[in-house]
């Protein structure tokens, strides 16, 4: 595990991937972190066989927040819904492959919860 | 009196010298102040040498213990110069206190159809006890909105002051995220003009300014020890003689009685009457060696030592153009408390670069979410000052800022 602001996360946070409104999304969900302000919107194109075709994201927060979006979006393209919707915290965590303090873990569960919420 | 060698000073605090915080910037002062060692002696020694509990006990020992406990209540009326100690009233922090406050006064005072006015600037505490009473018991809850200088608006108070039935004025004399202190002089004579109380948050002014509480003619003024170098789980309500008397007790229970029969009950006179159950004695005890510590440097020369660095801290501050500075622009009408924000850098991230520099700041809402809602942002970075604080420190924001710029670099 390396220290909160890796290269990784900075540079999705600083470019993220899968930014922006994809056309015809089947689901979309928006969640934020009202104490700190984190603002998550996914937008997912799901096919007939359940799979995950497209999906983006567009919001606002911190590094942490943002760049986790950035990289579950990028995993989950391609994936089936129902391995999306089993992500557990541990998993994501190790996505982001960083330290996440117990202060932070909001942060960085916001694009996990969002996502579970829109395929719900 | 002696000016203020903070290095000197620093070395008062045990903690600055432990080596897990050799490198600790402490700049979270508004949260919690840190303790210097005369305080932490007197808990120890309380324990050690005069435990035992107060207000019972037929023996020396709780005799003495009873007598170091009102000695601190003492204490208080001296240093916020109330009539008497019969109007210090102890509590476990400045939320209680205004608890207590809104419970009993809603209960006794305040009627269906009253006003109670409030202000933006008030942290949560001096907030959402008014705003519950006022939905359970039909008051009507006016806030006086904040300016784009991050002053109160006194032309809009003065518009809500001269609405019929308005009973309380609830107002903070600093704010905890802007530093502002409000025209308080002001805001009581026009409240008791149109026969209001006034209640006034003390809770960040009592370690920064001179309270007097007779001059400044509040009807009520609270605030909280471990703001002000004294131990957790001490706050203190103050209130006019006259006015505890006629409220009903806010706890129930022992200590706070006269008599007790089956049928009824004959409660103890103010201020005891409002202090159930067992305090928290010996933090009371050694909450006086923080008022003392206090008295010894001298209120004022506190004042000008942080205001001199929270001034330095605002040049440094100017000088990255990227930080927006939220706190008025006139410094003498706030307090050493420096909020600010920077452009696509969230405060969380401030505070957690800031962190790994060993800089302890605060980032967040501050608990005042209506405040953050009309300034139109979600959080803000927070520095605070003590007298323990130096130029040092300024410089080592000053680098912590030029890393966090470069790390966040687009």
């Amino acid at each position: 595990m390396s220290d909160i602001y890796s290269e990784i996360i900075l540079d999705h946070y600083k470019k993220p991937h899968n930014a922006g409104h994809i056309k015809h999304d089947t689901n979309h969900a928006e969640e934020d972190n009202p104490l700190c302000g984190d603002n998550i919107k996914i937008y997912i194109k799901v096919s007939d066989k359940k799979i995950i075709e497209d999906i983006s994201f567009e919001g606002e927060g911190c590094a942490i927040s943002q760049a986790s979006a950035s990289i579950l979006t990028d995993f989950l393209k391609g994936k089936p819904v129902a391995q999306a919707k089993k992500i557990t915290t541990e998993q994501m965590y190790d996505m982001l492959k960083i330290e996440i303090s117990p202060a932070r873990s909001k942060c960085a569960l916001l694009a996990l919860r969002t996502v579970k919420s829109a395929l719900s | 009196m002696p000016k203020i060698d903070s290095k000197k000073i620093k070395k008062l605090f045990p903690i600055f010298s432990k080596k897990e915080n050799k490198n600790l910037v402490y700049l979270d002062n508004a949260a919690t102040t840190q303790r210097p060692k005369v305080v932490i002696d007197a808990i120890k020694d309380f324990y050690e040498t005069h435990n035992s509990n107060i207000h019972r006990g037929i023996y020396d020992l709780s005799e003495k213990a009873t007598n170091m406990y009102e000695g601190t209540r003492l204490h208080v009326s001296k240093f916020i110069n109330a009539k008497s100690s019969e109007e210090i009233i102890f509590t476990k922090n400045t939320t209680e206190s205004i608890n207590l406050l809104a419970y009993t006064l809603s209960d006794n005072m305040l009627q269906k159809g009253d006003r109670v006015i409030t202000t933006a600037l008030e942290h949560h505490a001096n907030f959402v006890p008014w705003q519950t009473m006022a939905k359970k018991k039909g008051f009507i809850l006016s806030v006086v909105p904040v300016k784009e200088d991050y002053t109160l608006n006194m032309e809009e108070f003065e518009k809500l002051i001269k609405e019929p039935n308005v009973k309380l004025v609830c107002v903070s004399a600093m704010s905890n995220v802007t530093g502002t202190i409000p025209d308080i002089k002001k805001i009581i004579k026009r409240a008791h003009e149109v026969g209001a109380l006034v209640m006034v948050d003390g809770a960040q002014s009592i370690a920064h300014e001179h309270t007097d509480v007779q001059k400044m003619d509040c009807d009520f003024f609270v605030f909280s020890s471990h703001k002000m170098f004294g131990p957790f789980g001490v706050g203190v309500l103050y209130g006019k003689k006259q006015l505890l008397e006629k409220l009903p007790p806010f706890l129930y229970g022992g200590d706070m009685i006269k008599s007790v029969k089956e049928t009824c009950t004959l409660f103890n006179d103010t201020p005891w009457k409002f202090e159930a159950g067992t305090p928290s004695v010996a933090d009371v005890v050694a909450f006086k060696k923080a008022m003392e510590f206090i008295d010894e440097l001298g209120i004022e020369n506190i004042k000008k030592y942080e205001m001199s660095l929270a001034k330095k801290a605002v040049e440094m501050l100017k000088k990255h153009k990227q930080v927006k500075i939220i706190k008025p622009k006139n410094l003498e009408l706030s307090g050493p408390v420096i909020s600010f924000v920077i452009e696509e850098i969230h405060p969380h991230d401030i505070a957690e670069v800031f962190n790994k520099e060993g800089i302890a700041i605060r980032a967040g809402h501050h608990c005042n979410q209506p405040l953050m809602a009309s300034l139109g942002i979600p959080a803000t970075a927070r520095i605070s000052f003590s007298i323990y604080n130096t130029e040092d420190d300024i410089k080592r924001v000053d680098i912590a800022l030029k890393k966090l710029f470069k790390l966040f670099k687009k």
